[in-house]
């Protein structure tokens, strides 16, 4: 017999008085693996946080940890732990007695949490700082005394709610990589909800999009970014184009659309394809559009565009395209060689991508 | 600082220095005066502690000191005790109009004066008063009984005029105690009471000191509510006080009554202070 997933939630809905938070949500977590939530604030990823932490009781369904199930058990029994979005930490005690907090709770002997406190601190990199208090830290320093006084307690399961969010951009481009390298070392099962896709790209290996209370696709970060199961999944994860149009052709998997603006483009079709003359939508990413000064001959897409703007960042220069005829914009990665670097505003170029790299999805409702 | 906004500072500083120094300060040095001067024959009188002495060597004197400062105390004992959970209902069980209004209900007794309350209680009390009759009726009692003139009395009547300003106090720094760090308590394996006494009370305990000294300021200070539901017999140490200086006409020994009890309040705080681990500053300054 295999061993039971850390977590699995099994149709879990849970309803407010107007509305319906959280949709009949089902995911395994196995032992180990770090699994992110990722949806746009108010898609519910809060409220099932708290339902596996115990903070709110589902409506219906069940909730398993190690396979018991949660249901009728508080949060001080559970066997998860929780780092809060502003991360909680106790100003009214020290960082030994904060991260001392969970094992006094247990009546551990003041000796023996002594040297586990110190043993965590040293495994989060903080050696020695049991004396400080907690508005000394840094913001990283608060970060990392958050997971201890978490790990210390040896849970089965890490919630993490957002944790990074209060950081700044250079510090959290930090925090993503020690994260993952943490729950690498502590060899424990994270699940972390955030609207954030890039760090949920970076860090998860499973990774489960959420919309409206449901999940839309679980899967690893290169499925959600190069097979979305739908135009929401296409459009939150990662930069995508998008193009809304009515469907004229269909060749296989490959359908072609007339854009409301009047251009013809085509693109693959992933999950069922759409009928002729439903509404469509397309989306292209754009690292997957080439860029040219003259006409390339014979491939699909290839429109003239005029240079709208050029948004010079670095290695990440991205240039916003404008169709002459439709108004629709297109925004392309720029290419860091040849002599596209010297484009400017007002210049035409030639945009075409490989329709097997852009996706066709039926407009949701039609 | 240039001499213009200097002259403009002081002159800003000026009502502040004007009211605490003939308000304040002036009849305090009167009244010390006046206390420390002993009454030898008509209009003659003599530099000398000997108003202090009176009081150290007149049991009545020094009695009702004390009771009036162990009363005050476990007033404000028990105020905190009935406060604290009222001001953690309204802080952290309640939100938006139900908080307001619950708040708002605290208040609406003070809007009229400490006068009519006690009266209020007078009527409740009294022999012929509502808890009486009740009793009668339901039978508890046989016949009338007197709730009012006793230390219960004086009690309840005390703690009532001060637990607004327990719970004021208590409400704001309830209030900024992010809920996040109870829930992340009880995350972390906490029980109601150990959350209560590491967390909830450690965060609110400016709050606590703050009500602590004006409730018991306030009662330490109280004239009328001892007065009215304690009876003729009440000995209130304001009482005497008033007593000294109104009725005797003995403005010496009623000047070093004031003293004391000025002398009383600021140990009292001062202990209360040390004991807390606060600093006044900390407390008063939010």
């Amino acid at each position: 017999m295999t061993t039971p997933a850390d977590l699995v939630c099994k149709d879990l809905t849970k309803d407010f008085d107007d509305f319906r938070a959280v949709d009949q949500v089902s995911f395994e977590v196995p032992q180990g693996s770090f699994f992110s939530i990722l949806g746009p604030s108010g898609c519910g990823k809060t409220t099932l946080l708290r339902m596996i932490a115990g903070f709110q009781f589902p409506t219906s369904g069940d909730l398993l940890i190690k396979g018991k199930s949660m249901i009728d058990v508080g949060p001080s029994k559970r066997p998860v732990s929780m780092v809060f979005q502003h991360l909680a930490l106790f100003p009214m005690m020290n960082i030994g007695k904060n991260v001392g907090f969970g094992l006094r709770q247990r009546g551990v002997p003041a000796s023996e949490i002594k040297t586990r406190v110190g043993r965590v601190l040293e495994r989060v990199g903080l050696p020695g700082i049991e004396d400080r208090q907690v508005d000394q830290l840094s913001g990283g320093q608060k970060q990392r005394v958050a997971i201890a006084r978490c790990m210390v307690l040896e849970p089965d399961v890490l919630l993490l709610d957002e944790p990074l969010g209060a950081l700044d951009l250079k510090l959290r481009e930090h925090m993503k990589i020690e994260l993952k390298s943490l729950q690498a070392e502590f060899n424990t099962t994270f699940v972390y909800i955030t609207h954030d896709q890039s760090e949920a790209l970076v860090m998860s290996d499973n990774i489960a999009v959420m919309n409206k209370g449901r999940f839309d696709q679980i899967g690893t970060a290169k499925e959600l970014y190069y097979e979305p199961a739908n135009a929401f999944v296409a459009g939150f994860v990662g930069d995508a184009n998008k193009f809304s149009g009515k469907v004229m052709g269909i060749d296989g998997q490959r359908v072609t659309v007339t854009t409301n603006g009047g251009a013809e483009l085509s693109a693959q079709a992933m999950h069922g394809t759409p009928s002729i003359g439903a509404d469509a939508q397309i989306f292209v990413r754009p690292e997957a559009i080439a860029l040219s000064k003259t006409a390339p001959t014979d491939n699909p897409n290839t429109i003239p565009r005029i240079v709208d703007s050029v948004l010079f960042n670095g290695a990440n220069s991205m240039v916003l395209l404008r169709e002459p005829q439709s108004g629709e914009t297109l925004q392309v990665t720029l290419p860091q060689t040849g002599d596209l670097l010297g484009l400017g505003k007002g210049d035409t170029v030639f945009a075409d991508w490989d329709p097997a790299q852009a996706r066709c999805f039926a407009t949701e409702g039609t | 600082m240039t001499d213009k906004s200097k002259l403009g500072f002081y002159l800003l500083l000026m009502p502040l220095m004007l009211w605490l120094i003939t308000l304040i300060v002036l009849p305090h040095i009167g009244l010390f005066m006046v206390s420390i001067s002993e009454k030898i024959g008509v209009r003659e009188y003599e530099t000398g502690l000997g108003n202090y002495a009176v009081f150290f060597n007149e049991p009545l004197y020094w009695r009702t000191f004390a009771r009036t400062a162990f009363m005050s105390i476990f007033t404000t004992i028990l105020t905190l005790v009935l406060g604290f959970p009222v001001a953690y209902y309204i802080a952290k069980l309640t939100r938006g109009r139900t908080k307001t209004t619950l708040f708002l209900m605290c208040l609406i007794p003070f809007w009229v004066s400490e006068l009519v309350r006690t009266f209020g209680w007078m009527i409740l009390l009294r022999e012929t008063g509502v808890l009486s009759n009740f009793l009668q009726y339901t039978g508890v009692i046989g016949g009338p009984v007197e709730f009012l003139y006793n230390d219960g009395a004086i009690m309840v009547g005390l703690v009532y005029t001060s637990i607004l300003f327990m719970i004021v106090p208590l409400v704001t720094t309830l209030d900024s105690l992010d809920d996040s760090l109870i829930e992340a308590g009880y995350d972390l394996g906490g029980t109601g009471y150990s959350i209560m006494r590491e967390i909830v009370i450690p965060h609110a305990m400016p709050g606590i000191v703050s009500g602590c000294i004006v409730v018991f300021m306030l009662s330490l200070g109280n004239y009328l509510t001892p007065i009215l539901l304690g009876g003729k017999d009440s000995l209130w140490f304001t009482g005497l006080i008033y007593t000294q200086f109104i009725t005797r006409f003995n403005w010496e020994l009623g000047s070093a009554f004031g003293f004391l009890l000025l002398a009383l309040s600021s140990t009292i705080v001062f202990l209360g202070l040390k004991l807390s681990r606060q600093s006044l500053t900390e407390t008063m300054g939010r």
